[in-house]
């Protein structure tokens, strides 16, 4: 994975609260048996509309998304964070996600920041003519106009992000540990092999 | 382990920790493992370039679901019929490829054992109670009815589980819903979920695992909790639990993968250590009355946006949040519905019933019970059975189910997910509308600008009939209370 530290640019200024994983990329899209291409689907809903802001010249490309509350409810399709990935985002900033779309954002090296709503006003306003830029050393999020705006993140997800760290690799190192849980709860629950059907 | 009193979350939880990092991050370990061919291409692939196996095939089980077409696989000769859309095609190709080259056990889209994952691991007595049961699908907390800690993982966790059987996780706050009395006449598991959802809303349940609780739940089948931890994920939440009990063992007896003789014995034995201690704390808690759940429908392109059958659809002005405000016109707009209008009222093209919510043998027979000797209205477009498994719907053909739907207007389907998800050939086309016993009624769910309305299988029956959401107590003599 690539390391994820600074992240700067236009955003896009979507606001929208209960974005579903439906929104972001719709089912008919999920049949595919690569991670790459799916860009093309995102948001292909929204793009019917005209005056959306994810066919506005101005943020063609943009790094990052400001959304509002929940974003990526819905499915566990991880899909829905390679299609962000795909059309070119680094980062989604919102007052709050699902869990398992943050889980699946995380995995792909997508930056989810959680900001209270205010803040997510405020950036909305300024993304529509100013690029907002995100410091995952420092956790802020700062605009050309002196906002400064800290946000929590877990400490080990953002060391993995970044050091672009493979976590099943990082697992894979602790096979002995897994090894001698299996031992000892091979012990104390027997029946647990399914009977061969 | 400790002495203080644990909830049932808390005991699995406990009984699964390989190895706890210093920022409270657990390294859990996950005993079975369910593999559909949509949420894995992915992730057979990343093992494949990296030269890793799959841990522990005997803990995990592959079948083909979701973009299967429920029309007949095999030609008059027993011959199989090649999917005609190249790239389901090719998915399931992969899954095929994927489960031999990885040594995974799978069941053939053509075996009587396929079927929708989340009724085929309670069915084969996969699922156990007490064990981490993992799946790349949101609704793998259908699960959590048999008492299995069970939730939907994306892809790169699908890899990560196969490579190491273990997930990172941080352990999720508890969330306590109690419905104590007794279920009026036409309501059903799915009325209670939908009225659990309608309360708690879609994002209610984030971060927690959800135990139900209360006499309702103690006395409702083991496939009415399957239906209501199927939905555990609309309100929120991860998982849903319910503590297993002499009904869930009685259930998982006997079945294929389930264990028997003195393992069983062993077995039962540690699952009734499986219960919330008495004075054990949750973080959270709702309390509902089963006596004031009405057969429910939704009315919005969000499964919170539940109403009574006797109901009309809300006045957007009515929310007190500005966002919901606006999202309630929109929905408005995209259902064709306004303010005001009888949910009786609301006209229906569509029916379908299935999905992992609503495909199981007591669904079935319950639709059937309602339509037995009845005809779907002339306004029905299409109204589609689709039983969640071969096995399914070997039962339902023993018993007669099959021909009553027939006769009914309806179309008997092969096993999958169809309607419920725009993925594969069934869908309801643009602007029109359809009663589905499935759980999301999301925009664009049942394919582009297909509007949804969530209702039992019993309210799907009733809506067939009547050509519009209708309530069924009216169809089912006059017992109504
Ligand atoms: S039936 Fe619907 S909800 Fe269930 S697994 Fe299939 S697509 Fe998902």
């Amino acid at each position: 994975m690539e390391p994820v530290n600074h992240v700067e640019g236009r955003a896009y200024p979507f606001g929208m609260k209960n974005v579903d994983t439906d929104i972001i990329i719709p089912a008919e899209w999920l049949k595919t048996i690569s991670r790459n291409g799916l860009g093309k689907g995102a948001f292909e809903a929204l793009r019917k509309e005209p005056g959306n802001v994810f066919d506005d010249p101005r943020y063609a490309g943009a790094p990052i998304i400001v959304a509002g509350d929940n974003f990526g409810c819905g499915s566990s399709r991880e899909h829905a964070a390679w299609a962000l990935i795909d059309m070119g985002v680094k980062a989604v900033i919102a007052p709050s996600f699902s869990d398992i779309f943050s889980g699946n954002a995380f995995k792909n090296g997508i930056l989810t920041v959680v900001l209270p709503q205010e803040a997510i006003d405020r950036l909305v306003e300024v993304a529509t003519t100013d690029p907002i830029s995100i410091d995952l050393e420092h956790q802020t999020v700062t605009t050309p106009f002196q906002d400064r705006f800290r946000f929590e993140i877990d400490p080990f997800r953002k060391s993995c992000l970044m050091g672009g760290l493979d976590e099943v690799g990082l697992t894979m190192a602790r096979g002995d540990a897994i090894a001698t849980f299996e031992r000892m709860d091979a012990q104390r629950r027997p029946w647990l092999v399914p009977a061969a059907a | 382990m400790t002495d203080k009193p644990r909830t049932l979350y808390e005991k699995i939880w406990d009984a699964h920790v390989v190895e706890t990092r210093d920022d409270g991050t657990a390294l859990v370990y996950i005993d079975r493992h369910l593999v559909h061919e949509v949420t894995s291409p992915q992730a057979f692939e990343g093992l494949r370039l990296a030269g890793r196996k799959v841990r522990r095939p005997d803990l995990t089980l592959a079948v083909p679901d979701h973009n299967l077409p429920t029309t007949p696989r095999l030609d008059a000769e027993g011959k199989r019929i090649p999917i005609a859309d190249a790239e389901s095609a090719q998915q399931l190709a992969a899954l095929e490829q994927n489960v031999e080259e990885f040594g995974v056990k799978y069941f053939d889209a053509t075996s009587a054992e396929q079927g929708i994952v989340h009724v085929v691991g309670p069915e084969q007595g996969f699922t156990l109670p007490g064990t981490t049961l993992v799946c790349g699908d949101s609704h793998t907390a259908a699960h959590g009815a048999l008492g299995a800690l069970a939730f939907g993982i994306g892809t790169s966790e699908v890899e990560h589980v196969l490579a190491t059987q273990t997930l990172l996780l941080k352990p999720s706050r508890t969330f306590a819903i109690t419905v104590d009395g007794t279920l009026g006449y036409g309501v059903t598991a799915k009325d209670v979920v939908l009225a659990i959802i309608g309360r708690t809303g879609t994002a209610g349940g984030t971060g927690h695992v959800v135990e139900y609780r209360g006499s309702a739940f103690r006395d409702m089948s083991i496939e009415g909790r399957l239906t209501v931890a199927n939905m555990a994920i609309e309100g929120g939440a991860r998982s849903g639990l319910f503590a297993p009990d002499q009904l869930t063992y009685d259930y998982i007896k006997g079945r294929p993968m389930a264990p028997s003789g003195e393992a069983w014995d062993r077995a039962v034995e540690w699952w009734k250590t499986l219960v919330t201690d008495e004075g054990a704390r949750f973080d959270k808690s709702l309390r509902l009355d089963a006596t004031d759940i009405a057969p429910n429908v939704t009315w919005g392109t969000s499964p919170e946006d539940v109403i009574a059958i006797t109901g009309s659809v809300p006045d957007p002005e009515s929310f007190e949040d500005a966002s919901k405000r606006i999202a309630a016109v929109k929905s408005l707009d995209y259902m064709g519905l306004h303010a005001g209008q009888r949910m009786e009222d609301v006209t229906v093209e569509h029916i379908f019933i299935g999905s992992c919510t609503n495909s199981r043998i007591e669904d079935l027979r319950a639709a059937a019970a309602v339509l037995k000797g009845r005809h779907v209205a002339d306004r029905i477009k299409q109204a589609l059975v689709v039983p969640g498994s071969g096995l399914v719907k070997r039962q339902a053909e023993a018993e007669g189910l099959d021909r009553i739907f027939i006769e009914a207007g309806f179309e008997w389907r092969e096993p999958g997910c169809s309607m419920c998800l725009g993925m594969n050939p069934d869908r309801v086309p643009s602007g029109e509308r359809c009663a589905s016993t499935s759980n999301r009624n999301f925009m664009g769910r049942q394919g582009p600008g297909a509007r949804t309305h969530l209702v039992s299988p019993v309210m799907a029956a009733a809506a067939a009939i009547k050509g519009r959401l209708a309530d069924v107590r009216d169809l089912m003599g006059n017992e109504r209370g």
